[in-house]
């Protein structure tokens, strides 16, 4: 079937199979592989778009469900050259190694910061249960997401 | 410049940008022009005669390129994959090295063995196929512990090793150490297991491969920690394909582990398949096929005693050990429970009489080899954990027991009774200052606090050494490696001065692009945005051995340290000739060449302009052109050691066991990076909590059906399972290399799991309890405070 939604700002028109995957869909067809699969049991978040606003796993999105739908993925995340600040903050906070589970991090760890301005450590740790990582042991991308979630809010502020 | 961005500088990594833009390019994301889609058909036995497979459906069906299984392979003369340490056990028997066929040959020998590789036009055709791919199977009884592996008249996983045992192995000096333990004044006892652990890096393995017949040409794109090994093992051993035609790249990887540090069937199949079948092949493995066919690690059964004085010296300790290695020999297998293990057993210890006997068996079960430590943290678990027993019961301090036993600082280099000499270290450094930051003193009144909440708390320390920057290929091959363990590096200068460096390492997390511009910035005096650094791809660096054993800054940075040093050799003579100098009285600093005692300099972008534009140039006494290749063999291991404090609190109504502190202090040696270090760090105490606390690789005991298969049942570590982690350097530089650097990619995995355990066990010491096997899961926990009579009462 055909469907037509929003993908990083440009309009997208795909037939897809019913039981194609928004991950496939993404990564096989449209090319865009910074959308990761971690894991066959929707555990691992490395899959993590924006749909709509809200973080879904993509590995278990079906495209054909996505008519009229907003889609995010980490590749339209910064602004033109300049990083996205939480994309900064993992930068600055060493929040990646390497940097597999980082595009599903950040762009999970963005819709969470949209909320939560000033997140404790628990908070950020509670949110980021669904999001794996092996390498960095998480203290780092804890760090990452409370300084990105105050530099969105002080660029929310600022603009 | 150099305070900025030079050696101890935590310069941010020049390897973020694309992969926080999603740019990285993992092997998974490779498209090749006509490329199709490889799966797998696997064993669904532990144990089974192959009695046959029938692909004549399979290959009717639609998209279908090609089905390939054993017998094609053995018709195309492919061999078996080749182990790359075996070992020499008692009375000089070697181990035994059974065919490991790429697919499976007469028998499968654990489930997930591969049987046939279904290649089709799409993913979803190739499932499709490998569905209708018909396999009859005589299933047998399967052995699946390691203790069952040796019983009398246990199943044998191969017909012509009848009694499972890959080698019977034993190190130190056993007539010594029962002399030790006839004086004891006390003896203490531990059995333990080492629980089994899937390494799970969050990047699935992964293959492309295609083959130009025009020019006889293999290129294979693969998950590695080591390309070239890949390259020389599946060249050689497995596709005998020459050397010069064969292209491996590890591009981006996401993470290792060790898990990816061996050589693989799939390369293998992958490479062989794209040549049969004319066309790029791509094999993506899902996270459940991982748990089949990765690697395992860790898996001992393990009886230990310690003989100490009346005092609590340690006099002698004896280690038995049975190891498993699963259906088959990875490419390292046999060396990990062996010199990997039984050779760290001294720990940070003046231990005088150590023996160890190490079986390891074969079962059928993925086969076991190296994941994170590797051989070395069942080591330190063992060692750690019998001294906190003893500690326990002789009432002696846990931190002054260790203190009582350390090798003093100034015994360095340190010869162990079990063939190490440790070149330098300071764990009582260490110690005192993991003692101080945890506040060790006032835990009693921690755990007043969390009883008043109903909770055990427990305090847990571990003092530990490892051996890492593997490694000595004069030693290494003694012990039994195919192979040297040298690194290679070589430093590119372009005419304008800018820099291009190819190392034979691999970095999949590790931050080699900053490090390794770090140690070049340092020397050359140039910014590391000068400074590119390659690595990965057999065609563009010449040779290296990977990255593997913490070995990359210790080994790889040694040998990049020697290659720049060559080129600022160079650099001198044709800087002395531009300067109407001699060359003795050129001297290089900051990115510039002087004459001592003039105002007389030449940058280095000026010399390597010269070089390239030899205008004003000795070409009668020097070649043009500036790039050097240094090769480093290391002259002994290096040796990481430490001190790692952890606190736990128990809920005796679940047995739920929360991290609630853990210090880390640890030498390993110069830091080239301290944020590096700390996240190298943090990842692997996280990991190690892991196998303490979560993680278990579980096997059905009759079956040999794997129950842990998917992230459902494996419990890897989540980030709300953790309190915020308190990780120090002190650094004792390593004598040996020109960095001062010994290694920190392991010192995590290897410190934590007994650093945990010994917390939880002073929780429930109480109790009378001298031992928790991990994980220590609440399942677990709560049986022993309930076989305590604990539950009932607690308050
Ligand atoms: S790929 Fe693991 S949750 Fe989607
Ligand atoms: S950075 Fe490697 S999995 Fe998170």
């Amino acid at each position: 079937m055909q469907i037509r939604f929003q993908l990083n700002g440009k309009p997208v028109t795909v037939d897809v199979p019913p039981h194609e995957l928004l991950s496939e869909l993404l990564r096989d067809r449209l090319g865009l592989t910074g959308t990761h699969v971690g894991c066959d049991t929707s555990q691992c978040g490395a899959c993590v778009v924006h749909v709509d606003g809200r973080s879904v796993k993509s590995c278990t999105t079906l495209a054909a469900a996505l008519e009229g739908a907003t889609v995010t993925s980490i590749e339209g995340l910064a602004d033109g050259a300049a990083l996205h600040p939480m994309q900064q903050a993992f930068h600055e906070k060493h929040g990646l190694q390497c940097g597999f589970c980082t595009p599903g991090m950040i762009m999970s760890s963005v819709e969470f910061a949209k909320n939560n301005p000033d997140p404790t450590p628990e908070a950020v740790r509670h949110w980021l249960e669904g999001n794996f990582c092996r390498c960095t042991g998480y203290q780092n991308i804890v760090s990452s997401v409370q300084a990105g979630a105050a530099a969105m809010h002080a660029q929310r502020k600022g603009a | 410049m150099n305070a900025r961005t030079g050696i101890g500088a935590s310069l941010l990594r020049k390897e973020d940008l694309r992969f926080v833009t999603g740019r990285g390019n993992y092997v998974a994301d490779i498209q090749r022009p006509g490329m199709a889609i490889g799966v797998f058909v696997r064993s669904p036995h532990a144990h089974a005669r192959l009695l046959s497979i029938d692909t004549t459906a399979a290959k009717a069906m639609p998209g279908v390129v090609g089905i390939y299984t054993g017998a094609d392979l053995d018709a195309d003369g492919v061999g078996g994959l080749p182990c790359a340490w075996p070992v020499t056990g008692k009375g000089n028997t070697p181990s035994k090295e059974p065919v490991h066929p790429a697919l499976a040959r007469g028998k499968v020998r654990h489930v997930g063995d591969p049987v046939a590789f279904v290649v089709a036009d799409t993913m979803v055709q190739a499932k499709n196929a490998a569905e209708a791919v018909v396999v009859e199977y005589e299933p047998l009884p399967a052995v699946v512990g390691v203790l069952d592996a040796l019983k009398p008249g246990a199943t044998a996983v191969f017909d012509d090793i009848p009694d499972n045992v890959c080698v019977d192995w034993e190190v130190g000096d056993a007539a010594a150490t029962d002399a030790a333990f006839a004086k004891a004044a006390h003896v203490a006892r531990l059995s333990l297991v080492n629980n089994r652990l899937v390494g799970n890096p969050m990047e699935p393995r992964a293959a492309v491969a295609e083959h130009d017949p025009s020019r006889g040409s293999h290129t294979l794109w693969t998950t590695s920690q080591f390309p070239h090994i890949v390259k020389l093992l599946m060249g050689n051993f497995v596709l005998h394909l020459p050397q010069h035609k064969i292209r491996v790249v590890s591009p981006d990887v996401g993470g290792g582990f060790g898990v990816k540090q061996f050589h693989y069937a799939e390369e293998a199949v992958v490479t062989w398949a794209a040549k049969k079948a004319l066309r790029p092949v791509k094999w993506v493995c899902e996270r459940s096929e991982g748990f089949l066919s990765d690697a395992h690690g860790r898996d001992h059964v393990t009886e230990a005693e310690l003989a100490l004085d009346e005092r609590g010296k340690f006099l002698g300790l004896r280690v038995r050990t049975i190891a498993n290695m699963g259906g088959y020999l990875s490419t390292f297998g046999p060396n990990i429970p062996t010199n990997l293990y039984g050779l760290l057993l001294a720990g940070v210890y003046t231990t005088p009489a150590i023996y160890c006997e190490v079986k390891a068996v074969f079962t059928n079960t993925l086969p076991v080899d190296a994941y994170r430590g590797a051989g070395r943290p069942e080591a330190t678990f063992v060692l750690e954990r019998i001294v906190d027993v003893a500690a326990s019961e002789m009432g002696i301090d846990k931190a002054e027991i260790r203190r009582r036993n350390m090798i003093p600082p100034d015994a360095y280099p340190y010869k162990t009774p079990v063939m190490m000499e440790y070149d330098s270290g300071d764990p009582g450094g260490c110690l005192d200052r993991a003692l101080a930051a945890i506040d060790w003193t006032g835990f009693g009144k921690r755990r007043a606090e969390s009883a008043s909440r109903g909770k055990l708390r427990g305090i847990g320390l571990t003092t530990y050494i490892e051996a890492c920057g593997l490694a000595p290929s004069r030693i290494a091959t003694r012990l039994g490696a195919r192979g040297g363990l040298f690194e290679s590096a070589t430093v590119r200068v372009h005419p304008t001065g800018d820099v291009t460096v190819l190392m034979g390492t691999h970095s999949h997390g590790q931050g080699h692009e900053t490090t390794c511009s770090q140690i070049v910035s340092e020397r050359l005096g140039i910014p590391p945005e000068n400074i590119e650094v390659v690595f990965g791809d057999t065609d563009r660096v010449q040779f290296g051995l990977g990255t593997y054993g913490s070995r990359s800054a210790a080994v790889g940075g040694s040998a990049l340290a020697k290659a720049t040093d060559k080129v600022i050799v160079k650099g001198r003579k044709i800087a002395a000739h531009m300067l109407e100098a001699s060359e003795e009285d050129v001297t290089f600093a900051d990115g510039r060449f002087s004459v001592a005692g003039t105002d007389l300099s030449k940058t280095f972008q000026d010399v390597a302009l010269m070089a390239h534009y030899p205008v004003d140039y000795p070409l009668e006494i020097l070649e043009p052109g500036l790039e050097e290749q240094a090769f480093y063999d290391p002259v002994n291991f290096t040796f990481p050691c430490g001190a790692h404090i952890a606190e736990v609190e128990i809920d005796p109504e679940t047995g739920v066991v929360s991290l609630v502190d853990y210090v880390a202090v640890d030498d390993v040696g110069t830091v080239i990076n301290p944020m590096i270090v700390d996240g190298q760090i943090v990842g692997g105490i996280v990991q190690g909590v892991g196998q303490a606390l979560f993680e278990d690789c579980v096997y059905d005991e009759s079956s040999g059906q794997l129950l842990s298969g998917s992230f459902m049942d494996y419990c890897l570590p989540r980030a709300d399972q953790f309190p915020q982690i308190t990780v120090q350097t002190h650094v004792t530089p390593c004598t040996h290399n020109a960095l001062g650097v010994k290694g920190c990619g392991e010192v995590g995995t290897i410190a934590s799991p007994a650093t945990v355990i010994n917390a939880v066990v002073d929780a429930l010491a109480h109790l009378g309890v001298n031992h928790v096997d991990m994980p220590a899961s609440p399942n677990r926990v709560w049986r022993i405070i309930n076989d305590a009579g604990f539950g009932q009462t607690a308050k």
